[in-house]
């Protein structure tokens, strides 16, 4: 007699996932997914996806979907909340599409206090394209676009999306967390788990920042790559809660 | 009950008659009337307004209003809706209905905010990336552009495909007496929609991705047999030309009554003239140009640019007449003595 | 029929406005008609303008500012722009309190009106538009004393300005009987 002990959430479809070995988009998919179940949600939802590796996450979540050009994600999931309240719409955003492309859109989405959920895949780097730097590619990296590595002197800093959405007085909550090891991802879900909570609350806009991998981009094993985000994304992107209201609303 | 409405406000007021129940926009002028009236009428019904971040925030707010379900509209001038262009590629691509008002204004650049027809390219040849046309509606007063406002939704649901308006300043700015009536919306299937719903049925996509090569070309295919209904059943044109006419001037939107004006001193003045206003642009009626009567030795084409809608009027001729022209452009708006004195030049000197 | 007229004067002087219920009143009376401002630089602080155009047919272009028959002129900008774009035999009225050294065709029926003045004698500077009305009222047949207290009983009854129904009035009556 055998036992279920495991299965695929109901919130994922059966297409199979497009993803390269050793990224973590697939399990961060997952984490929503089981989310959106968990909190009976996944009926009512719509998720928009961006432009970069995961485009077609319309075909991977178990609900509506809407493909976004470029870094419009957010201003898609306006139209789409302002004119359907009581539905649940989220963005899945690659730092291409979200902190370069679509600054606009996100800094606005969190401008008006939009009432949807952002999910902010940061891995460092263009990875669909395939590999060039991103505003949040980390200093002497090498990309296809900055052979030599990113140079401070002229490219600049990285890109710290959280702190700099935190800043937003209209923006609820935001939270930067890791997707490299079981710890990190169940920190994760639950905060993927809390934005959704607000946003079924009416509490306005969320997102949550996940570093995520990029194995072939940044050519790596996707061992080493767990280890990068732990030992050099970290550092320079702190995890944590730079924002929460969600309590005071 | 007659009103005297301005263009702008009267678009507006038809929009929202018409059922439309979202407005995104941007400041530009001259079309300021419109999100301005909206903010506060679209509230009023209910509907949803947004001042977006930029023209392209707008555009896409449309297209995921749009992907929902619900009658959606967005305007801007020239150079904010030759920054749409992406978001109506995409609308096109995901087949979404839209409509979309362009009071346009003189360019290129920045330009200026007088009256300009120097859009033409760009809303009739697809200005965005890919294959695709929209419908665009040209009206030439405030009563037309009510009565294209509720034909240009209905058109977007039949077709689903975004739709675009032109006005200009002098349409946009100007106030003429309009009737505004609710009349019946086309009946449409909607069962394509994300909404949300997929507990009820099968969760549905919108989108314009296809990295299959033969199943984007199908898609294409599908979408321009569409595109040959609409040239069928939706191209409108005022045509006014009479036998033992000797010339025929061809001009568009509100430009137009310029031309109406000429027409009149030149058949008063013993040079008989027609007038051809095409009222869609795309699809362009090309067939009004096929059976002018024997008389017609000539062709004016009259724009408030430096010749772009002309390039429509020699596909429509074949070189079966000679096609003349006469513009200004920079926001100068003709009066109806310069066309006049250039329809007598031709006439009178066989050019 | 056809009456081209064009409101010319500073922004404030309630040009636009005149030109609105001028509009208003013929289609009232069920004429065809259009109303088309100036707008542009000029509308940020100079002169602004607006072309009323009345007919019993189909209306081409909105635009009056050339072949005039009415000027209702209420600064001396006006004058300098649009005195010669009016036709032979057409009508100049003249805000004389501002325009003080007329015009110089001989060609046209002018009409001096003294109603920046008057319009301060009434109680507010801002009526001095409704003073000109007194032109139209004098000098054409385009409509009458009743059609102006209709229309700006249509316009301004039931809103905040209600109350300023009987001051428009009054500047329209002292207007008239200035130019008698």
């Amino acid at each position: 007699m055998s036992k279920i002990v495991y299965e695929k959430s109901k919130g994922l479809s059966d297409v199979q996932l497009s993803y390269c070995p050793g990224c973590t988009h697939g399990i961060i998919h997952k984490l929503i997914a089981e989310s959106l179940v968990e909190l009976d949600l996944l009926d009512r939802t719509i998720a928009i996806s961006p432009v970069g590796c995961s485009v077609m996450a319309y075909d991977f979540f178990n609900c509506d979907g809407i493909q976004a050009s470029h870094g419009r994600a957010p201003a898609v999931a306006c139209g789409l909340k302002r004119t359907n309240p009581d539905k649940i719409v989220f963005t899945y955003q690659g730092d291409g599409d979200l902190a370069a492309i679509g600054t606009a859109e996100i800094i606005h989405a969190a401008h008006r206090g939009d009432n949807v959920t952002v999910i902010f895949v940061n891995n460092a780097i263009y990875g669909m394209t395939g590999g060039q730097m991103a505003p949040t590619t980390l200093i002497d990296m090498k990309t296809s676009t900055s052979p030599l590595g990113r140079n401070e002197a002229m490219m600049g800093k990285p890109l710290l999306v959280s702190e700099l959405l935190a800043q937003i007085p209209s923006a609820t909550y935001i939270e930067r967390v890791a997707s490299h090891d079981v710890p990190n991802l169940n920190k994760a879900k639950r905060a993927i788990k809390k934005a959704f909570e607000y946003q079924a609350a009416g509490k306005g806009f969320s997102m949550v920042e996940i570093l995520g991998t990029c194995p072939i981009g940044w050519n790596m094993t996707p061992a080493d790559a767990m280890g990068f985000v732990k030992d050099t994304m970290m550092p320079y992107f702190p995890l944590g809660v730079y924002k929460d209201e969600g309590g005071n609303a | 009950m007659k009103m005297l409405m301005k263009g702008n406000e009267a678009i507006c007021e038809a929009a929202i008659v018409a059922g439309c129940k979202a407005f995104f926009g941007y400041p530009i002028t001259p079309q300021n009337e419109i999100p301005e009236y909206m903010s506060l009428h679209m509230v009023k019904a209910g509907g949803a307004y947004v001042q977006a971040e930029s023209e392209i925030g707008a555009i896409n707010m449309c297209y995921g209003a749009a992907a929902s379900g619900v009658r959606v509209m967005t305007s801007s001038s020239s150079p904010g809706i030759a920054l749409k262009q992406e978001g109506m590629s995409y609308l096109a691509g995901a087949n979404l209905p839209c409509v979309v008002v362009n009071v346009s204004r003189s360019g290129p650049g920045l330009g200026g905010i007088l009256p300009a027809q120097g859009d033409y390219f760009q809303m009739t040849r697809g200005g965005g990336n890919g294959d695709y046309y929209t419908p665009v509606y040209a009206p030439f007063s405030v009563q037309e552009a009510v009565d294209l406002i509720f034909k240009a939704f209905d058109v977007a649901d039949k077709y689903r495909t975004p739709v675009q308006m032109v006005a200009d300043g002098m349409l946009g700015q100007m106030m003429e007496p309009c009737v505004i009536e609710p009349r019946p919306a086309v009946k449409v299937d909607k069962s394509w929609v994300t909404d949300g719903n997929s507990g009820k049925r099968p969760r549905n996509i919108v989108n314009s991705l296809n990295l299959s090569a033969e199943g984007l070309e199908q898609m294409n295919i599908q979408r321009f047999a569409q595109y040959k209904e609409i040239e069928k059943n939706e191209t409108l044109v005022d045509y006014r030309v009479n036998d033992g006419d000797e010339i025929v001037i061809v001009a568009y939107g509100a430009p137009a009554r310029v031309a109406v004006n000429a027409v009149d001193e030149l058949n008063e003045s013993g040079i008989k003239a027609g007038l051809i206003r095409p009222v869609t642009l795309w699809p362009y009626p090309y067939a009004s140009f096929q059976n002018l009567p024997a008389s017609v030795k000539h062709i004016l084409v009259c724009e408030l640019s430096m010749g772009q809608m002309i390039d429509d009027v020699k596909i429509a001729v074949a070189g079966k007449y000679p096609v003349h022209f006469y513009g200004r452009c920079g926001g100068v708006i003709f009066e109806p003595s310069e066309i006049v004195e250039a329809a007598t030049k031709i006439v009178k000197g066989g050019a | 029929m056809t009456t081209r007229i064009l409101f010319s004067g500073f922004g404030g002087q309630g040009i636009l406005t005149l030109g609105q219920l001028i509009a208003t009143i013929a289609l009232n009376k069920g004429k065809e008609v259009t109303w088309m401002p100036s707008y542009g630089a000029e509308m940020r602080g100079g002169t602004a303008n607006c072309s009323v155009i009345i007919s019993d047919k189909m209306i081409g272009s909105p635009i009056a500012n050339t072949n005039i028959d009415i000027l209702c002129a209420m600064n001396i900008p006006s004058i300098v722009k649009f005195e010669d774009k009016v036709r032979p035999g057409g009508q100049i009225f003249i805000n004389s309190s501002i325009i003080k050294d007329g015009i110089a065709r001989t060609d046209v029926d002018a009409l001096h009106i003294d109603a920046s003045n008057i319009a301060s004698k009434v109680g507010d500077l801002r009526v001095a538009n409704m003073v000109m009305l007194a032109g139209f009222l004098q000098k054409t047949n385009l409509f009458t004393f009743e059609d102006v207290e209709e229309v700006l009983k249509q316009r301004f009854s039931g809103t905040r300005n209600e109350h300023l129904i009987p001051l428009n009035i009054e500047a329209v009556k002292q207007g008239m009987e200035a130019t008698v």
